[in-house]
């Protein structure tokens, strides 16, 4: 049987150009770059040929990124270090209710710290309002994170736009473009972003390293105290192999990142469109253009997530689901319930999330494999009845 | 995750349906809370003649609702109303502890269906209780924040924890 993944959000694999940039630093060049000598040296300038490369990758200046852990380190710090320089000014933070856990929890406890927050609604699509973002500033507003794209559902946010307002009342703006940064363009002056967080698994680098861009003159305070590496806003030994394959998954990118996309839309689009036709009541989640490119959700009425899932993976494929069922907490994805899908269609949730290694061929399997799966749970299901359409057949 | 006797039951669940004309139906669950599960009993003799249920739910529901049925299925209604929650899991060779909830439900939507048959055979209606609360108590929101459970907790209030 044919593994197909299509679940590249929750793990996308290694290029193997990324892999054979990191093997030398498993093995002969493991050398710490603190060190005086030349053993360290050599790895310091590696290090700094992959800040360059990913410093491209966003248009940034290299001094501006800094390496971290991953997406959630850089949303933790960006979201805590921002709030704790800026206490002295104001404890209002602005945010929306599609966050990824990274940020909802960050927020969450600078609320326990005494922060005040605002998290903005989004449309049936969403997407968040740029005016309501200039509706929710006060004098006290220190803060304004909005993500980039929800990989849940796809949609791309405006962030040119509330970035633009953000300016203008000079509040800093950070966005989480995990799902983003190395997928499709993103270029922090066209964003207007002061801050800006990224991972490099999304575009085919190693898992546990990403990055934090700082806009020059933008204060904040480390989130880790120690030694002086990352010019001593980010204390510890660095993650040598994970920034050098960050560095060549980026300089990949560059160059690669439109036929990838040229690549990915349409596969996109033919499940978009075919799940719906083949199946009855299945709907789409999100906006239809303004999406990420490999991103596919929709919800399947009378069934539960896990259970589709579990049948697909038998048959080989791979995907996710918002369902309650399926996340730790037994929990309903917060993200569709604040694009108005109630919980129980939401329970119905199908994530495919498309990368470079899926083909035509695979979008077919999962177009002749899904809708027997999606009958034979639906004859199980207490709240599927036949309706007329399909009563006739 | 789950045991080769849950993924065997998810793949082939014993007794799908509704029975026409049932003697007895139960129905526990909310979609907030994941799992539907309704169940028809045909009762003779005091004996479960045949048991047959539809669920809403992920893996590990599936796999309770048809192991219910079988171990309820020839039981003296006596019998099946002892069947409980941990024998439930017991017979499925164990569940993820997040799952638990959902071996509740199944022995729940049995006796309720039970119940159903009992209280007709004396002329009354069976009264449904209000909200199911016992539907979601999930062991989940015994540990968590019922802040950052809003979804599952907005069902639980009004269970008497």
């Amino acid at each position: 049987m044919r593994t197909i993944n299509m679940d590249h959000v929750a793990a996308s694999p290694l290029l193997p150009e990324v892999i054979e940039a990191m093997m030398p630093f498993l093995t002969v060049k493991f050398g710490n770059p603190s060190s005086m000598h030349s053993l360290g040296a050599d790895v310091a300038e590696e290090i700094d040929a992959a800040r360059t490369n990913v410093a491209q990758l966003i248009n940034a200046k290299d001094q501006e990124v800094f390496f971290t852990s991953g997406g959630t380190e850089a949303n933790n710090w960006a979201l805590k270090g921002i709030a704790s320089t800026n206490r002295s000014r104001g404890n209002h933070i602005i945010t929306s209710s599609i966050e990824h856990f990274s940020i909802m929890h960050a927020v969450k406890a600078l609320e326990k710290q005494g922060f005040e927050v605002t998290r903005l609604p989004v449309d049936a699509y969403g997407i968040v309002d740029p005016q309501d973002v200039e509706r929710a500033i006060t004098q006290n507003t220190i803060l304004i994170s909005v993500m980039h794209a929800n990989n849940e559902m796809g949609s791309i946010q405006p962030i040119a736009e509330i970035g633009k307002i953000a300016r203008q009342y000079k509040i800093p703006f950070h966005t989480d473009a995990v799902a983003t940064a190395g997928v499709i363009p993103v270029d922090v002056d066209q964003l207007n972003v002061d801050l800006l967080s990224m991972a490099a698994n999304p575009f085919y680098g190693p898992q546990g390293v990403g990055a934090l861009y700082v806009r020059r003159g933008v204060k904040i305070s480390p989130l880790l105290d120690g030694g002086i590496q990352e010019g001593g806003y980010r204390a510890g030994t660095e993650n040598v192999v994970g920034i050098v394959g960050m560095g060549k998954a980026a300089e990949m990118a560059v160059v690669e990142m439109d036929a990838r996309i040229a690549h990915l839309i349409p596969l996109r689009d033919r499940l978009l469109t075919e799940i719906p036709a083949a199946i009855e009541e299945v709907d789409p989640v999100g906006h239809p253009t303004l999406r990420l490119p490999g991103n596919v959700s929709v919800t399947v009425k009378y069934v539960e997530g896990e259970s589709m899932l579990l049948f697909l993976d038998m048959e080989g494929i791979k995907i996710a689901s918002g369902s309650a069922c399926i996340s730790r907490s037994l929990k309903v994805s917060h993200v569709m319930l604040s694009m108005g899908i109630d919980a129980g269609t939401a329970q119905g949730s199908l994530l495919f999330t498309l990368g470079e290694d899926n083909t035509y061929e695979d979008v077919d399997d999962v177009l002749r494999i899904l809708p027997p799966i999606v009958q034979k749970l639906r004859d199980m299901s207490p709240l599927y009845k036949r309706s007329s359409k399909t009563k006739a057949s | 995750m789950y045991s080769e006797i849950v993924m065997e039951h998810f793949k082939n669940p014993r007794n799908v349906g509704e029975i026409p004309n049932a003697d007895g139906v139960g129905e526990v669950g909310n979609p907030a809370c994941g799992d539907i599960m309704a169940f028809y009993i045909k009762v003779k003799d005091n004996v479960l003649e045949d048991v047959k249920f539809k669920t809403f739910g992920c893996g590990a529901a599936i796999a309770v609702s048809s192991m219910v049925s079988e171990m309820a299925k020839g039981k003296t209604l006596d019998e099946a109303m002892k069947i409980s929650n941990k024998s439930v899991i017991e017979a499925l060779d164990g569940l993820p502890q997040k799952k638990h909830h959902c071996s509740n439900l199944g022995a729940d939507a049995l006796h309720r269906a039970i119940e159903d048959y009992r209280a007709k055979q004396k002329g009354e209606k069976f009264q449904k209780p209000e909200d199911s609360p016992e539907a979601c108590s999930c062991p989940v929101c015994d540990v968590n924040d019922p802040e950052e459970a809003p979804y599952c907790a907005s069902v639980c209030e009004h269970s008497s924890k």
